[in-house]
């Protein structure tokens, strides 16, 4: 029983560890390539962007899932709410940013992602 | 934003779709003038899709233009217009919908025989190996259709937690999938578990994903019916309009696309159409029904030099208007983006909910453990299958959704509501304090009134000087004021067919009036105060002047050479339901204070006329903010009406400013609320659904609340030890499927909402 309930409090570290703790390091840079963000299953793919500073951009995003709160992303920190059509993309201008870190994500959250201005 | 994506210059790529490429060799011709383009680094076009991608600084309507001066027709994917959008995404909510649908069948073919037989007393353990032969037939077709029915929920989670990230699949997968795997290990494994712990859970998987299916179907549906305004508002838009265009030098009238009328284009509309763009009428007279926009329910007179705006609806008669603003600048195309905006803008009371549920699924596997260990450490035989049951109805009730839903669905039908009254709300944080507001500052011209104030008295006190003299002075000195008291005299001078003066040394002096010379003549024109500082001597005319204001009019001084000649009042005729709209803030508990810079007797009796007792008058125009910031100071949070263009600082800093348009002239950015029409209803109105909304948006949070904090306790079995009650997890699984579907209802619950009757 020692064993098990050992593995249980492991389990609930591991939890912890992954989600929260955890800080992803792959960053894509949108400043040097053409990104198109796959909408898809529940993740933005990429999800964590670099862009630059003081510059405007524009991030494609092509949707394939077909949930309903997957059809809006926003950019609450620019007013900016966009719908995407599914199966086709779409391109969202983004202005000229300061520098830090902004969300991206869908109505109700399921979908996140990550703007690294720098 | 599309307008953006089609003025602003793009550096990343871009995708062109292209029409009449019938052949392959098409391809070279179209990639050769793309790449002919100043700015375009690279061009290649898939034949099969039919659409070509350009990367490099360049506008798309260049590259159209390149790609239509070859013969062939080229448009922006960026520039797929609203109505199309909505319809595709109809289209595809449909296909979804029928295809979750199909997976609910599946599931629910092989859970509800399963679950009438478990609910009949079959045993549903593994001891003989025909059962177990059985079962694991039965665990197979429960995978096929894990697979088949529920891929989508394990895919998501996957990818999900490969992200580090947790969402409402991670739980239904967890869930789903530890029923399914623990049943498979009795099946293969029965000795290696306790006899009671025999048991297997392939009903709970089969009916779980089944009855979620359904929910999101239904939910699907649902949400749906939240952009009805939209869709009324796209619904509004006229597809053709037919423009006078000289074609072989003959003047035609021909309809063309709404998207090929160009600016000055005259468009000719007959009783009956809708105006396609907006413009202004240069030819005819007709009345003008605009209360899709409005709310306003009389048809508007509109003749030569007046505006139409796009969406109306013209009734009786037929005009030729020139187009000022076509396309995404339409006054209506403003309006459409503006609600999509606000609709998936959020109040902040939708924030906590946000942060919850940002640690909302990594914390209910937590509990889940946490509940497994407590059985398996405290529990009654069989301990594993009560630690079992109670991880998966734990995983299965929580409901991140209803709580991601409460908010937003709340603020989409809210918003689209207010629309449809004539009510356009900017975003989730003017909803929210609009709910609030305590006290609301009225502004008397334009707002209170007409704005449209007109010559009531002359009365000559220099007999030297006829009325028409007199009227032919203080017009020529307003000609150079922009007050709108300035205009009314001017327009009735005109009316009048008098010939004004020119005029020199016109000084304005801020609150007092204006001062001119007019052929060696000096002249003051304006107020007490502009009098007492030229010493001016006024006598009993100050009684005569007290006396217009008391009948709410606006006395001014006109003197010649620094001697008095006469008074000439100004009126502003108080709109027609100004009285019955005050009276409604009033009822509704809203201290109303009005606030003009007129002088205080005008002033009182405009207030008295329509019920008002508190009055700022003489306020200079710079002062207003600091009215609106004193009564902050007392404790109220401040709603201030005005016509959101000299009054743009009060509006700023008042808690929601309330710009009121007249129709067409809205001034739709300048302000946290616009009321489309003249009528102050408008505000009780934004207020009342503001209310209503943040009244839904807190059932629908407390709802979800109280759901997940009753529900997550419920299954893990803290009322076993007292009662004996263990939830089962096909019970939990339809709750959670409900759960965000009573949050998508009772948000529909809104659009039957209406403003009180006036």
């Amino acid at each position: 029983m020692m064993i098990i309930n050992l593995m249980g409090l492991l389990l609930i570290a591991l939890i912890v560890w992954w989600f929260w703790l955890y800080k992803p390091s792959n960053v894509v840079d949108a400043s040097t390539e053409n990104i198109t963000i796959i909408v898809n299953n529940g993740i933005y793919q990429p999800s964590r962007i670099k862009v630059v500073p003081g510059k405007k951009t524009t991030l494609q995003f092509l949707r394939k899932d077909a949930i309903s709160c997957a059809a809006t992303v926003l950019f609450p920190d620019f007013d900016i709410s966009e719908e995407l059509p599914l199966e086709a993309k779409k391109s969202v201008m983004l202005p000229a940013m300061s520098a830090g870190e902004y969300l991206f994500h869908c109505p109700m959250k399921m979908y996140t992602g990550t703007l690294i201005v720098e | 934003m599309s307008k953006l994506a089609k003025n602003t210059v793009q550096t990343a790529s871009q995708e062109l779709i292209i029409d009449g490429a019938s052949c392959a060799s098409c391809v070279g011709k179209i990639e050769k003038a793309l790449r002919a383009v100043a700015g375009v680094e690279s061009a290649a076009m898939n034949f099969a899709l039919r659409t070509a991608q350009v990367t490099g600084d360049v506008e798309a309507d260049s590259l159209i233009k390149a790609v239509e001066s070859i013969g062939y027709n080229a448009k922006s994917t960026n520039e797929a217009s609203d109505d199309e959008l909505l319809d595709e995404k109809e289209i595809a909510d449909e296909k979804y919908y029928s295809s979750l649908l199909k997976q609910m069948w599946l599931a629910l073919g092989l859970g509800i025989p399963l679950m009438i037989y478990s609910l009949a007393g079959g045993p549903m353990t593994v001891d003989t190996t025909l059962e177990r032969i059985v079962w694991l037939f039965i665990g197979m077709m429960c995978l096929g259709i894990m697979y088949f029915a529920g891929k989508h929920f394990y895919l998501g989670a996957w990818k999900s937690f490969i992200n580090h990230s947790a969402n409402m699949d991670t739980l239904i997968a967890l869930g789903t999938g530890t029923a399914w795997i623990y049943s498979m290990i009795v099946v293969f494994f029965p000795l290696a578990l306790p006899e009671m712990a025999r048991h297997v859970y392939f009903e709970a998987t089969a009916m779980i994903i089944g009855l979620i299916n359904l929910g999101l179907a239904l939910e699907v549906k649902a949400k749906g019916r939240t952009s009805e305004a939209i869709k009324r508002l796209l619904g509004l838009q006229a597809k053709t309009a037919r423009v006078v265009r000289a074609i072989d030098g003959k003047e035609q009238e021909i309809d063309i696309a709404i998207a090929d009328v160009s600016l000055n284009d005259i468009v000719r509309v007959r009783p009956g159409e809708k105006i396609s763009v907006d413009g202004i009428v240069v030819q005819g007279r007709t009345s003008i029904d605009e209360s899709m926009l409005t709310g306003e329910p009389m048809p508007v007179e509109k003749s030569e030099n007046d505006e139409v705006v796009a969406g109306t609806l013209n009734k009786s008669g037929s005009i030729l208007f020139k187009a000022t603003r076509v396309g995404k600048d339409t006054a209506l195309a403003h309006i459409i983006n503006m609600v999509k905006r606000a609709q998936n803008s959020k109040p902040p009371i939708g924030r906590l909910a946000d942060v919850i549920s940002g640690y909302f699924v990594p914390v209910i596997m937590i509990i889940a453990i946490v509940s497994a260990l407590a059985w398996l450490n405290f529990g009654p035989d069989p301990a594993l299958a009560f630690a079992v049951v109670s991880a998966t109805t734990v995983l299965i009730i929580a409901c991140p959704c209803a709580l991601g839903l409460a908010t937003p669905m709340s603020v989409m039908v809210g918003v689209g509501k207010a629309a449809e009254a004539g009510v356009l709300i900017r975003n989730g944080e003017a909803l929210q304090s609009a709910s609030k507001i305590t006290a609301m500052v009225l502004d008397k011209t334009g707002t209170i009134t007409a704005g449209a104030p007109s010559i009531t008295d002359i009365i000559i006190t220099d007999k030297a000087y006829s009325e028409n003299d007199l009227l032919t002075l203080a017009a020529s000195i307003e000609s150079g004021s922009e007050h709108p008291l300035a205009e009314a005299i001017v327009d009735s001078a005109l009316e009048q067919g008098i010939a004004l003066e020119s005029v020199s040394d016109f000084h304005a002096i801020t609150g007092q009036g204006v001062q001119a010379t007019i052929k060696g003549q000096q002249l003051l024109f304006g107020n007490q105060k502009l009098m007492l500082s030229n010493k001016v001597a006024l006598n009993d005319s100050v009684a005569k002047a007290q006396q217009l204001a008391d009948e709410a009019k606006t006395p001014m001084y006109l003197a010649i050479d620094k001697k008095l000649a006469a008074i000439i009042a100004v009126s502003d005729p108080i709109k027609e339901d100004s009285v019955s709209a005050i009276k409604r803030l009033q009822a509704n508990g809203i201290r109303v204070v009005m606030l003009t810079g007129d002088n205080s007797a005008t002033a009182h009796a405009v207030a008295k006329k329509v019920g008002i007792n508190e009055v700022f008058a003489d306020v200079m125009p710079e002062d207003k903010a600091n009215k609106v910031a004193e009564l902050q100071a007392q404790g109220e949070i401040v709603g201030m009406t005005g016509d959101g263009i000299n009054d743009a600082p009060a509006l700023a800093l008042a808690n929601v400013g309330f710009a009121i348009g007249t129709g067409t002239d809205v001034a739709i950015e300048s302000a946290d609320i616009t009321l489309m029409r003249g009528s102050l209803h408008g505000l009780a109105d934004a207020i009342a659904i503001s209310k209503a909304t943040l009244r839904n948006i807190k059932q629908n949070l407390f709802g979800a609340f109280i759901y997940n904090v009753a529900g997550v306790p419920f299954a893990a079995g803290v009322l076993y030890p007292f009662f004996g009650l263990l939830l089962n997890p096909v019970i939990a699984g339809a709750a959670m499927a409900f759960s965000s579907l009573t949050v998508v209802s009772n948000a529909n619950r809104l659009r039957l909402f209406k403003p009180k009757d006036h």
